[in-house]
């Protein structure tokens, strides 16, 4: 494999560094191995055919599954094991299925996402305590904020299954971003969009980066991938083939193989 | 005529003690798609939890109007209110977390199993607590100046002023359940829990806390219930949950189970249901018959309820 070497002492640019991660289902091992470095600043993708284990990686990342071997440290410390506290230290997702919660409205999908960053409790809000009143105006503004970010400012008031698709995927992310993340994992985030949607994305991908947060992003549309990201991984059968700059995966043969076949040999077998 | 209004005060009244237990069942249903079997109980633990503090007071009796309705019956509440919530914590804790990932029959028949519990419990154990009386059988609700008894005549129809405790109590509850699941982060997030607890998980809501205030704010009513039904019927007992709880259920399906406002609904629907039917349709013996074949009617033909959706949902 040419996966760069792990180094033994932990980088302090290095935001999420997964080390040798499996991931094992009875006897399919749907993540082989996997060593991923992801830098603050930095937007990463994961390319992959379907079935990759994709999806299954980021999985590991957000403490939803923990990984049968291997290691996740995110911001210098082990990845706590559930994924509230994974939240909580700083990373938040899209999914490749919009899961929104489609009976509140957009803002309050957006305040949601807050939750685990305010810090009044049920008491505060029973008595309507000052400081209770104070965090919801404030939690309000900064939803509203988001919405802008995001581009859906006149869309605060609709139920979040009323909205188009493509505002649906950016509510998504506006969520995410209310959770106040270092690190955000956008799953598929142009699936089923159009090519404008798709470079209305890229723009906000590389405005969230601008802020300051690092960006690892699965993605099946090459020009989209390899135009917005500084590194990509290419993810086949659970392990990682080629990791590097865009053009250098882009032009890399066994990329183009998994993707679309071999070439066929001289007897005309293709080799699997 | 005023026979007709008189019924649907009584009804409503009724309907009101209902309303009051049946959003207990439907915030968890709502939540974590439990039927609490128990949740009677946890009325009639209110309802105790009153009568203990009253107790522990000294057994203030003809005390005047103002301090009756000022400090004595707010410190009951508070009585009831704590024991009921404490033990609603305490079953979600031991009897329901472990079976989260169960069959769903598992924690349903846990909670007939609580329930058959806390009813021996109180039978056998209520009265082994120092300076309180045995509660094998029922027992004398205290009387409170003001409430117990008096009433008010309007026109040819008497409104009792336990009618007007129970519908003001469940008036003020609604208000503050509004403003709790649409104006706090708490009501947020347990409202995002209910449409998808593992997006809420993944968005950092805490899942366990959220379960957990379910079932407090659901034992916060039902305590009150606890108290307006002492001070309505004038006495409680060990068994007062087991119906209650049923017709609370059953207005709970009514509204639509897992919609709070729904069960609002659905209990002031089978209390006024209850009355006038059994001031029409026969003897008071048949207001129960009544109301279970609402029940059955209402599942056969309108499954999802009168405001029928599926989560905690604004109606």
């Amino acid at each position: 494999m040419s996966t760069e070497a792990v180094p033994a002492v932990a980088d302090t640019a290095v935001l999420l560094d997964a080390r040798n991660v499996t991931m094992q289902f009875g006897g399919l091992r749907a993540v082989n191995d996997v060593s991923l470095q992801v830098r603050t600043g930095e937007i990463v993708g994961l390319i992959g055919p379907n079935g990759a284990g994709k999806t299954t990686f980021f999985n590991c990342l957000t403490g939803l599954y923990q990984p049968t071997t291997g290691s996740v440290f995110f911001d210098a410390a082990p990845l706590p094991a559930k994924p509230r506290l994974a939240v909580r230290a700083g990373m938040a997702r899209t999914f490749q299925n919009i899961r929104l919660f489609h009976n509140m409205t957009a803002i309050e999908n957006v305040m949601v996402g807050m939750y685990c960053r305010t810090k009044t409790n049920a008491i505060d809000a029973v008595f309507r305590l000052p400081r209770h009143r104070r965090e919801e105006v404030e939690s309000t503004r900064r939803a509203k904020e988001l919405l802008d970010f995001v581009g859906l400012s006149g869309s605060g008031d609709t139920l979040s299954r009323n909205l188009p698709y493509g505002d649906q995927r950016r509510l998504e992310i506006a969520r995410a971003l209310a959770t106040d993340p270092k690190l955000l994992l956008l799953d598929e985030p142009t699936a089923g969009m159009n090519p404008q949607e798709t470079r209305q994305a890229e723009d906000l991908i590389f405005r969230i980066r601008d802020l300051g947060l690092a960006v690892l992003v699965i993605e099946h549309d090459m020009r989209f991938i390899f135009n917005l990201c500084d590194r990509v991984a290419c993810l086949v059968r659970g392990e990682v083939l080629v990791e590097g700059p865009g053009a250098v995966v882009q032009n890399d043969p066994r990329v183009i193989e998994a993707y679309i076949g071999s070439p066929a040999t001289q007897d005309g077998s293709g080799d699997a | 005529m005023e026979l007709f209004f008189q019924q649907l005060i009584n009804g409503l009244s009724l309907g009101a003690l209902y309303a009051l237990i049946a959003v207990g069942y439907t915030v968890v249903y709502g939540i974590v798609q439990l039927i609490n079997f128990a949740h009677g109980e946890i009325f009639m633990i209110g309802a105790f939890g009153a009568f203990a503090t009253w107790t522990i007071m000294g057994r203030p009796t003809g005390s005047p109007v103002a301090t009756s309705l000022l400090f004595i019956l707010p410190v009951m509440l508070i009585g009831g209110v704590v024991a009921s919530v404490a033990v609603a914590v305490a079953m979600e804790r031991f009897a329901y977390r472990p079976l989260r990932n169960a069959p769903r029959l598992a924690p349903l028949i846990s909670a007939i199993g609580v329930s058959v519990f806390l009813q021996e419990l109180v039978r056998l154990f209520f009265g082994r607590i120092p300076g309180m009386p045995d509660a094998k059988s029922d027992l004398a609700f205290p009387s409170i100046s003001g409430i117990s008894g008096a009433s008010v005549q309007m026109g040819g129809v008497l409104i009792r002023a336990s009618a007007i405790f129970t519908i003001g109590a469940l008036v003020l509850c609604t208000v503050f359940l509004w403003i709790f699941v649409d104006r706090t982060k708490t009501g947020r997030a347990m409202v995002a829990t209910s449409q998808d607890a593992d997006t809420a998980r993944l968005m950092g809501i805490n899942v366990d806390r959220v379960i957990v205030s379910a079932f407090a704010v659901g034992a916060v009513l039902a305590a009150v219930a606890g108290v307006a039904q002492g001070l309505t019927v004038g006495n409680i007992g060990f068994r007062m949950g087991f119906l209650a709880g049923l017709k609370a259920f059953t207005a709970a399906v009514l509204g639509g189970i897992g919609n709070i406002y729904g069960a609002v609904v659905g209990g002031l629907v089978l209390g006024v249901a209850e009355a006038l039917a059994s001031n029409y349709l026969g003897t008071t013996a048949w207001k129960d018959v009544w109301a279970f074949i609402l029940l059955i009617l209402v599942l056969v033909f309108r499954p999802q309820g009168l405001l029928g959706a599926k989560v905690v949902d604004r109606a």
